[in-house]
């Protein structure tokens, strides 16, 4: 399966030109997929926000941004500024260190996950082996930082915020360990490549969503949880808690953690897409398309039009979740912290484990289905 | 030395002193919170090693199990604790700080000992498995090392049913820790009155 379109191979051949040595050119290319990426993933953040804005506009029937650009498109840039320039305040009894780790701490560890977001065939940073397995680990430390913030700013709506937070994505990681599970074993591969490989035989008819409707259904409700958005969003509950572990934030650190929840929806969003959506697949093989143009799949503009069409799908797909975890905020009440540990252990872990269960015997029973 | 070398002993040097002192952080803070933290920065820099050493699925064990899931229950349940409260001074606390050190330094005694004299297998970096270790680790889990991970399952599923039983207040009729009689009523009503009666 090594075709496609190998940007950094042709990235060092191009410096090696130059009369660049290969370690050179390699430490060259090493920064830019990041950067790219990075800017990617704020681009990303600034159209959710929009987006957001718009949409929770129409569903109260008002009309939302309006003035700030066409349609208010430059709104969250001046909300970003406006955080950007903000007095960066740290309350007099907080804990200076712990306070300013705090949202560093839960940032970092969503931007790093982005390392195995692939956009196509070779469009990813890395393609690490354990792949997915780094994404669970890396969101299993957020609650430390939520936690911090929670205990540094010697307030009790942060600090229950912050043990709310803590509570609920423990209890949902598990769940979510659990349908990602399923997915690896019909795969035989914890990389994200190889996942989306094995759902392009068939297009649309091949992707896991149609293998794994309980597993899809159990990940994305326990991705929102993740992501503490709503009707999960105990831990900033702002009738209850002020604003949870974020009350006594102001400014740039404020605007990490806003930051960081918005490239987590994205994050989550592509990873829904990419384990149960076919990820940069077209709902029609590209190979089908080729052979119906009479063309070969190593033609420069099918490779051309494979790479663009991967990316358009793979962003379109987890705009459109984003779309519907947005709808899902204004169409869904909050429910209460009993509720939601009771949701998390007594109905969601069940069945993530049946649904393991029942696909492991399947993949015994079908292996040409479910993975041989 | 090539770049990647050097990359690689600036990355060692970096791990290991934020081991060292976080691991003394760790013990030596007067404050539990701040020791909590710095026990997940140490937990992160052994995963970080892993790493260097190839070993990138220990190194996401790691992460998930230590810091995601064991660190986060002890700074959870710091928090939920959240007593600020005096020790006791100790006597004999010169004595016993005494006996504690030499203890320990016996112990890294015996250790560097047993570090200088064992004759360690340098696996060459050529035939290090490095991404395969995955399945490796899964073919060895479930074939010679069956025993022990069933045992330690085991153990773990004891340990949660003695937690269990502990928490629930239903199952005891009497309060562990103040041998009180139990209220059945509210499992989250606290065990202590919270006004004192005046009169």
């Amino acid at each position: 399966m090594e075709y496609g379109i190998d940007l950094e191979y042709s990235f060092n051949e191009f410096l090696k030109g130059f009369g660049l040595s290969s370690e050179i050119a390699h430490i060259v290319w090493l920064p830019l997929p990041m950067l790219l990426v990075l800017v990617a993933a704020v681009v990303g953040v600034l159209v959710t926000v929009w987006l957001e804005r718009k949409i929770s506009a129409a569903a109260q029937q008002r009309i939302g941004p309006e003035y700030a650009g066409a349609l208010g498109v430059l709104q969250p840039i001046a909300d970003g500024l406006k955080l950007l320039v903000k007095e960066d305040i740290i309350p007099d009894k907080a804990d200076g260190i712990l306070f300013t780790a705090g949202p560093i701490l839960v940032l970092v560890p969503v931007i790093l996950s982005w390392l195995i977001v692939p956009f196509g065939q070779n469009l990813l940073i890395s393609n690490v082996g354990i792949g997915i397995f780094l994404w669970i680990a890396l969101s299993s430390i957020q609650p430390i930082g939520l936690l911090m913030s929670g205990y540094a700013s010697n307030n009790k709506y942060s600090l229950l915020g912050g043990l709310r937070a803590a509570a609920q994505s423990i209890s949902y990681e598990i769940p979510l360990a659990l349908s990602v599970l399923a997915i690896v074993l019909m795969t035989n591969s914890l990389s994200t490549i190889d996942i989306v490989n094995q759902q392009s035989g068939a297009g649309i008819l091949s992707w896991n969503i149609w293998r794994q409707p309980v597993g899809f259904i159990v990940f994305w409700i326990c991705a929102l949880a993740e992501c503490e958005r709503l009707p999960f969003d105990l831990p900033e509950a702002e009738e209850e808690l002020v604003a949870g572990y974020q009350t006594e934030y102001a400014g740039m650190k404020f605007a990490l953690f806003y930051l960081g929840s918005y490239i987590n929806l994205i994050l989550s969003a592509l990873l829904v897409s990419i384990l149960y959506l076919g990820g940069w697949g077209f709902p029609i093989p590209v190979e089908l398309i080729a052979k119906f143009l009479n063309l070969p799949i190593n033609a420069p503009f099918i490779q051309v039009f494979t790479a663009s069409i991967g990316i358009v799908m793979t962003v379109l797909k987890a705009y459109l979740l984003v779309f519907i975890a947005i709808l899902l905020r204004w169409t869904t009440p909050r429910v209460r912290i009993d509720q939601l540990l009771d949701l998390g252990w007594k109905f969601l872990l069940p069945i993530s484990l049946a649904n393991l269960l029942i696909t492991a015997g399947l993949k015994l029973a079908f292996p040409q289905f479910f993975g041989g | 030395m090539s770049i990647a070398i050097t990359t690689q002993i600036i990355c060692f040097t970096v791990l290991s002193l934020v081991v060292l002192i976080g691991a003394l952080g760790v013990v030596l803070l007067e404050s539990i919170v701040y020791s909590a933290f710095l026990l997940g920065g140490v937990f992160m820099s052994v995963a970080g090693l892993y790493l260097l050493l190839n070993a990138s699925f220990v190194a996401a064990a790691q992460v998930l199990v230590y810091v995601g899931a064991v660190n986060v229950l002890i700074i959870f349940a710091i928090m939920l604790v959240n007593k600020k409260e005096d020790l006791k001074p100790i006597n004999d606390i010169k004595s016993r700080r005494i006996i504690s050190t030499s203890i320990c330094l016996t112990l890294l005694s015996l250790l560097i000992r047993v570090d200088l004299t064992n004759v360690w297998s340098l696996s060459s970096p050529q035939n290090s498995i490095g991404e395969e270790s995955t399945i490796r680790i899964g073919e060895h889990l479930f074939s010679d090392y069956l025993l022990p991970f069933e045992v330690a399952s085991v153990l773990l599923l004891m340990a949660m049913i003695g937690a269990i039983v502990l928490a629930r207040r239903d199952v005891m009729s009497k309060d562990i820790s103040t041998g009180l009689p139990v209220d059945q009523e509210l499992i989250e009503k606290s065990s202590e009155p919270l006004l004192t009666n005046k009169n």
